[in-house]
């Protein structure tokens, strides 16, 4: 008989110490619903039905980007019958006569001071605030990784170039540094993105050289020169694994600080350019109101809470679980 | 015939350096001018305390140092003059083991890939030649072929060593530097591991430089040995002379520390007085002449060159084989 060891990969081991922290794993679902929220957006909130049918004809109105069809209006007809999203308001309705709606059983999360429901502008709001987060620290990340890697894979001039650069960058106020930039480009979700992606990497670039520089005296990679392995072959396929640990953890709180600075921004009123929701904006708008429109504070205050909170703890779980000393 | 590998006059500094600005206050001579020759198919042996240079002097041969002078002759061929491109294909004829079998295997690899990339490097780009090749070879070193599948963590010390001593014969290399191949490991499994690099040379022709701080095990595995102090290669002959008859003053203080598994001998201890001295300011004249116990005042001035005083057995010392040696082995 042949003993059967099972073979467990560092990812299995990673996701085995993460799991027994109960808190993250909480967090991480937060996300993963988030997201699930984020992508089905227009299922989930939106005027367009689901699906309807016309004199027996079957359509899926809410794919077709600007129907003029008032549905609500069609399906009190006798041969038309449709299932409308859980909000059937989209995020961009304006209904004159319905605003500041406290929450009710029409509008779930109230209305603001144009009539557009809360619930389904903080819906698609998720899409701006999660993509934001996602693509800067990609671009931050990707920077610093790369930055770092040649630092403390080379050393010498190339680190100190590299390291001085870091150093610079560090002093500015990046928030200060991100708002002087917006307020001279046109304010889109993409230089919001593209602005705080390449003031970000930083921080990424100092971890990744740190582990660079610990990582290339190991006997290993020796072994893989010896072997005649590339530069780039040790620098990517070898170390880089090795080191990408606390960048993933940095990358997790990174998402939570992106959301947190769009959030600042679109409540300056440097942010995604309106009638588009997003949560700051949201927040912005509520500023006029905050005497005896408590929902319009409250509901995109706590969604920007809540998901920044569940970054965090995944973070933290991860760093944790990455940890080898805690096994 | 030219031998395998021929050292001439190796030079390697270290800078050192301090202050704010991190300027050049000195350097560290590692390997300070040292010469010799391995021949195909022998194992040459090289001892000498911690930071006497052994671990660089290997690391250099291979040229995963750059040398700041002298010359390393492979097969003839200069190793530090060549191209990357060559330096490359040269590769395939020379590698290395480490000593600690730890850190030596990148923790995120399985030994399929750990062991294959020596293959995967050097053309070998079907996956399923590569495979069946990783098989082979873990069943020349001892381990089973299910092993492929399983990463470094895995494994016990010995068993990493040999799948360290795998990657290393992948590519049917003429020279293999152990570089404290055995020091990491248990006495019974260095036994094994020392067993299973014999039984290699002798099925493959391999030609060893074995780096080791331990006498016994270098005793027992070289043919000739080289003593290193230093920086410098103080003494070289073959491995029985060196362990009956060692001529210079570091040699038989080094062997009289080596403990002796017989408790009937009385052990004749030659102990140096003081520390070494630091590398960064070696002292001038013979390195050794600071604890040396038969100095004389021309060894505080002149440095003493490798004499050949027998047949293949050289020694640097102004004296060596002129003065009768204290040193006696009671067999």
């Amino acid at each position: 008989m042949k003993p059967r060891i099972k073979s467990r990969s560092y990812r299995r081991l990673v996701w085995d110490q993460f799991r027994r922290d109960r808190v993250s794993v909480l967090g991480l679902i937060f996300v993963l619903l988030l997201f699930a929220v984020a992508l089905a957006a227009p299922l989930l909130a939106g005027s367009r039905p689901i699906i309807a049918s016309v004199d027996g004809e079957i359509s899926f109105p809410f794919l077709s980007g600007n129907s003029q069809v008032a549905w609500k209006e069609e399906v009190k007809s006798e041969n038309v019958w449709a299932v409308f999203p859980i909000v059937p308001y989209g995020p961009t309705d304006i209904e004159l006569e319905a605003h500041l709606l406290p929450p009710g059983s029409d509008h779930y999360l109230g209305t603001d001071d144009r009539g557009r429901d809360v619930l389904s502008r903080l819906i698609h709001g998720s899409r701006v605030s999660l993509s934001v987060g996602f693509v800067a620290v990609s671009i931050y990340a990707f920077i610093g990784v790369i930055l770092g890697a040649l630092a403390g894979y080379y050393g010498g001039r190339v680190d100190t170039v590299i390291s001085r650069a870091i150093e610079v960058m560090m002093c500015f106020p990046t928030f200060f540094l991100i708002l002087t930039v917006l307020a001279f480009l046109r304010p889109s979700i993409y230089n919001i993105m593209v602005v705080i992606g390449l003031t970000g990497w930083p921080g990424v670039a100092r971890l990744v050289r740190g582990e660079f520089l610990k990582q290339r005296k190991l006997d290993y990679v020796m072994a893989a020169k010896a072997v005649g392995a590339s530069d780039a072959r040790v620098i990517f396929y070898h170390i880089l694994p090795n080191s990408l640990a606390p960048v993933l953890v940095s990358a997790t709180f990174g998402i939570a600080g992106a959301i947190l600075v769009e959030s600042s921004l679109a409540y300056l009123g440097f942010g995604v350019p309106p009638p588009t929701p997003s949560w700051g904006e949201i927040l912005s708008q509520s500023k006029n109101y905050i005497d005896f429109a408590w929902w319009l504070t409250v509901f995109p205050g706590v969604a920007i809470f809540l998901t920044v909170t569940a970054y965090n703890l995944v973070g933290e779980g991860l760093r944790d679980a990455v940890d080898p000393r805690l096994k | 015939m030219t031998p395998l590998v021929e050292v001439r006059r190796l030079v390697k500094h270290f800078p050192v350096t301090g202050g704010v600005l991190l300027r050049r206050i000195g350097k560290v001579h590692a390997v300070d001018g040292v010469s010799f020759a391995i021949q195909r198919g022998e194992t040459l042996g090289l001892v000498g305390e911690s930071g006497c240079g052994k671990s660089t002097l290997g690391r250099l041969i291979l040229r995963l140092e750059e040398p700041t002078s002298g010359e390393v002759l492979f097969n003839g061929e200069d190793v530090l003059s060549c191209s990357r491109e060559d330096l490359r294909c040269m590769r395939d004829e020379m590698q290395i083991i480490f000593q600690d079998p730890f850190s030596s295997l990148n923790p995120r690899k399985n030994v399929a890939h750990i062991v294959g990339e020596p293959l995967l490097v050097h053309g070998m780009r079907s996956r399923r030649e590569r495979e069946e090749r990783v098989q082979d070879l873990l069943e020349v070193v001892g381990l089973r072929r299910e092993h492929m599948r399983r990463y470094p963590h895995q494994f016990s010390g010995g068993q990493r060593q040999r799948i360290g001593v795998a990657r290393a014969l992948a590519l049917n290399p003429k020279l293999i530097v152990c570089d404290e191949a055995v020091s990491a490991l248990d006495v019974s499994i260095q036994a094994q591991v020392i067993n299973l690099l014999q039984d290699l040379q002798e099925e493959f022709g391999l030609t060893y430089l074995f780096i080791s701080h331990d006498l016994s095990v270098v005793e027992h595995i070289s043919d000739r040995v080289a003593v290193m102090y230093m920086g410098k290669i103080v003494e070289l002959a073959d491995s029985s002379i060196i362990h009956t008859n060692p001529l210079h003053p570091y040699t038989q203080a080094l062997l009289s520390a080596a403990p002796m598994a017989d408790p009937h001998r009385k052990p004749v201890h030659t102990i140096l007085k003081g520390e070494v001295p630091s590398p960064i300011a070696p002292p001038t004249g013979c390195r050794f002449h600071t604890r040396c116990p038969y100095v004389e005042e021309v060894c505080r001035e002149h440095e003493p060159e490798m004499r050949e005083l027998a047949s293949g057995h050289s020694a640097a010392c102004h004296f060596a084989g002129l003065r009768p040696s204290l040193f006696q082995k009671t067999v």
